[in-house]
């Protein structure tokens, strides 16, 4: 089973975000199971959502305590909560930001985990840039794809497309992609075919 | 067809298959999108003859789901928490008269402290007030209890609860097989009501019963839920006839074979259990999960068939009965009088506190061991608890509880009151 966790704020699309990668494995013909931490979400405030990738069915209902990737959509929120939090050792850890982690100011919990399963990538510059729109949270998905080789771009693109329709899905996906080419010639994806 | 779909959403989508005639919320929380889901479905035209009627409290809602079903509409409506108690009454109401409405409860904590967030209060609230009470265990479940639910209600003439665990169940997207009309039409026979509210032929629905007949009336509520333990199995099999899977009748076994500890429970948390219990069995541990799918009508003797071979039982449950202990243990005790197997209560999971797989392991470690409490809240920190009894000792001003262990936890100084 793979289990990510998502971090961003109220109105970054944190918790849609969940839902588009359990609907691209779903695609694949996988079972996913993704929700959202439950609060009352306001706009800005932090909110976190889950993503389980399965070959089988999934009947846990906990929340993921010990993730196999992260994916930090607004990177401010290092200053109020360890997002690292339960990280595998082996762990994968996506970034929405145009700095390096030595300017983020985590370089040490970037070492804990091996080398190139780590990434940062401007999506909501990029997101402005196909859709007009800061949406980080479909791009993400796209360089998620590229960095943990768990899910093919294509079913990437079909959740998407299956969540936004017209000008609005083609944005995304065009973003998605974008992201994905970036992440992909900055980490090394190791496939993980039957695997996990 | 599977989708990958919004537990809320995949019940609206079943809901409005089973064409129901009216549906009536008041839509603010505590509601889920299941009420928002089947509005879009009446306002986009896929469903069909359906009068959507947003009311102005849930006690409305309810109240004009007992006037439509007295008019032999097929009816229904979603609630939650707070939402369930003010529209208590009418809960009341509904099944004395014996009107085959169906109800969501996306199950939530009940305040004060305000809390919105999962636990099986509310509708163990209700437990007691002559409703059926179906309880999913994911999902797929709670999607296919609600086609079953009707049939049902309707075939007894009594309304029915499907509780589905808010949040956890609600909020999550998941693979759900959505059936098609024709499927659901097979299925589900068009409403015919036992009473009917007709010009016609006009009669009065809920005449003022006296000492002279109000127990018999009652009886014959209770003879109805004691023949629904006999229907609840028979409609759960017609429906694996059409749909091909199990969902739904009275209990849901697990590894029970040769187990010498059987955790009963009820809702998602199963699930959780389940991967806990094979990972237990794998060390040799003869572990299972029995979990209640009917609690309303309590199926006491499937029960104490499935757990009497058993050394210990261990109720898992997200609620309380303050002053007592468990809700659900009581019922699970009631069933194994005489059998002299212990009944162990373990609290989880109030007000959204996530029950975790570790949390659980050292639970069942500790009971395997003979040293499990009568009463456990699961992961309770007592310190936290410990602080609040000392202000309380100290001062007779200690102040308002809630408020006091949120300074508490966020490190903040106490105030001088």
């Amino acid at each position: 089973m793979f289990q990510t966790r998502i971090h961003g704020r109220g109105g970054q699309g944190v918790v849609t975000a969940a839902e588009l990668m359990s609907v691209a494995a779903f695609i694949e013909g996988r079972h996913a199971q993704a929700f959202p931490s439950f609060g009352s979400e306001r706009t800005g405030a932090p909110v976190v959502s889950y993503c389980r990738i399965n070959n089988k069915e999934i009947r846990t209902r906990e929340p993921i305590l010990e993730p196999d990737a992260i994916i930090i959509q607004d990177p401010t929120l290092f200053n109020s909560l360890d997002v690292f939090q339960g990280l595998k050792f082996d762990g994968y850890v996506l970034i929405n930001s145009n700095k390096n982690f030595d300017e983020l100011g985590i370089k040490d919990a970037i070492k804990k985990i091996p080398n190139k399963h780590a990434c940062c990538v401007p999506a909501t510059e990029i997101a402005i840039k196909h859709m007009g729109r800061p949406m980080p949270n479909a791009v993400l998905l796209g360089g998620f794809a590229a960095m943990s080789g768990l899910l093919a771009f294509k079913s990437v693109e079909k959740a998407i497309q299956s969540k936004f329709s017209g000008k609005i899905g083609d944005g995304n996906i065009s973003a998605a992609l974008a992201a994905f080419d970036i992440v992909k010639k900055t980490t090394v994806t190791k496939e993980k075919k039957g695997k996990k | 067809m599977f989708e990958q779909i919004e537990g809320s959403n995949a019940v609206a989508k079943c809901v409005a298959l089973c064409r129901p005639e009216v549906i009536c919320a008041y839509p603010i929380s505590p509601q889920t999108h299941i009420v928002e889901g089947c509005g879009k479905l009446v306002k986009s035209g896929k469903l069909k003859n359906c009068e959507f009627i947003n009311v102005e409290s849930e006690f409305a809602a309810l109240s004009v789901a007992i006037g439509s079903s007295a008019t032999g509409a097929r009816t229904y409506t979603a609630t939650a928490s707070q939402g369930l108690l003010f529209m208590a009454e009418a809960v009341y109401n509904a099944s004395g008269l014996g009107l085959p409405i169906v109800m969501t409860i996306g199950n939530r904590a009940i305040g004060a402290p305000i809390n919105i967030w999962n636990d099986h209060t509310d509708s163990m609230s209700m437990r007691d007030a002559g409703w059926l009470q179906l309880f999913a265990e994911t999902n797929q479940e709670a999607a296919d209890l609600h086609i079953q639910a009707f049939k049902l209600a309707e075939f007894l003439s009594m309304p029915v609860m499907v509780c589905m665990d808010g949040f956890i169940l609600t909020h999550a997207y998941d693979r759900v097989d959505i059936p098609s009309q024709e499927k659901v039409d097979a299925y589900l026979p068009p409403f015919k009501p036992r009473q009917v509210l007709d010009p016609a032929n006009p009669y009065s629905i809920g005449a003022m019963v006296g000492p002279e007949a109000f127990t018999e009336v009652r009886y014959l509520a209770h003879e109805k839920q004691q023949r629904a333990l006999k229907i609840i199995p028979k409609i759960a099999k017609e429906f694996k006839s059409v749909f091909g899977r199990n969902s739904g009748g009275l209990i849901h076994n697990y590894k029970l074979d040769g187990a010498k500890t059987i955790v009963v429970t009820l809702g998602s948390v199963a699930g959780t259990v389940k991967d806990v219990v094979d990972r237990m069995r794998k060390k040799g541990k003869k572990i299972g999960v029995l979990s209640i799918c009917s609690f309303r009508p309590f199926p006491k003797l499937e029960i104490r068939k499935a757990l009497k071979n058993c050394k210990r039982i261990i109720v898992l449950e997200k609620s309380l009965a303050v002053g007592f202990g468990g809700v659900v243990a009581n019922n699970v005790m009631m069933s194994m009088q005489g059998t002299g197997v212990h009944v162990h209560t373990v609290v989880a999971g109030l007000g959204g506190r996530p029950i975790t797989q570790p949390s659980l392991k050292k639970m069942l470690q500790v009971a395997e061991k003979d040293e499990l409490d009568d009463l456990t809240f699961l992961d309770l920190e007592r310190k936290v608890v410990e602080r609040e009894l000392k202000r309380e000792r100290v001062s007779q001003k200690s102040g308002p509880i809630a408020e006091n262990i949120l300074r508490d936890l966020a490190g903040l100084k106490e105030i001088k009151r």
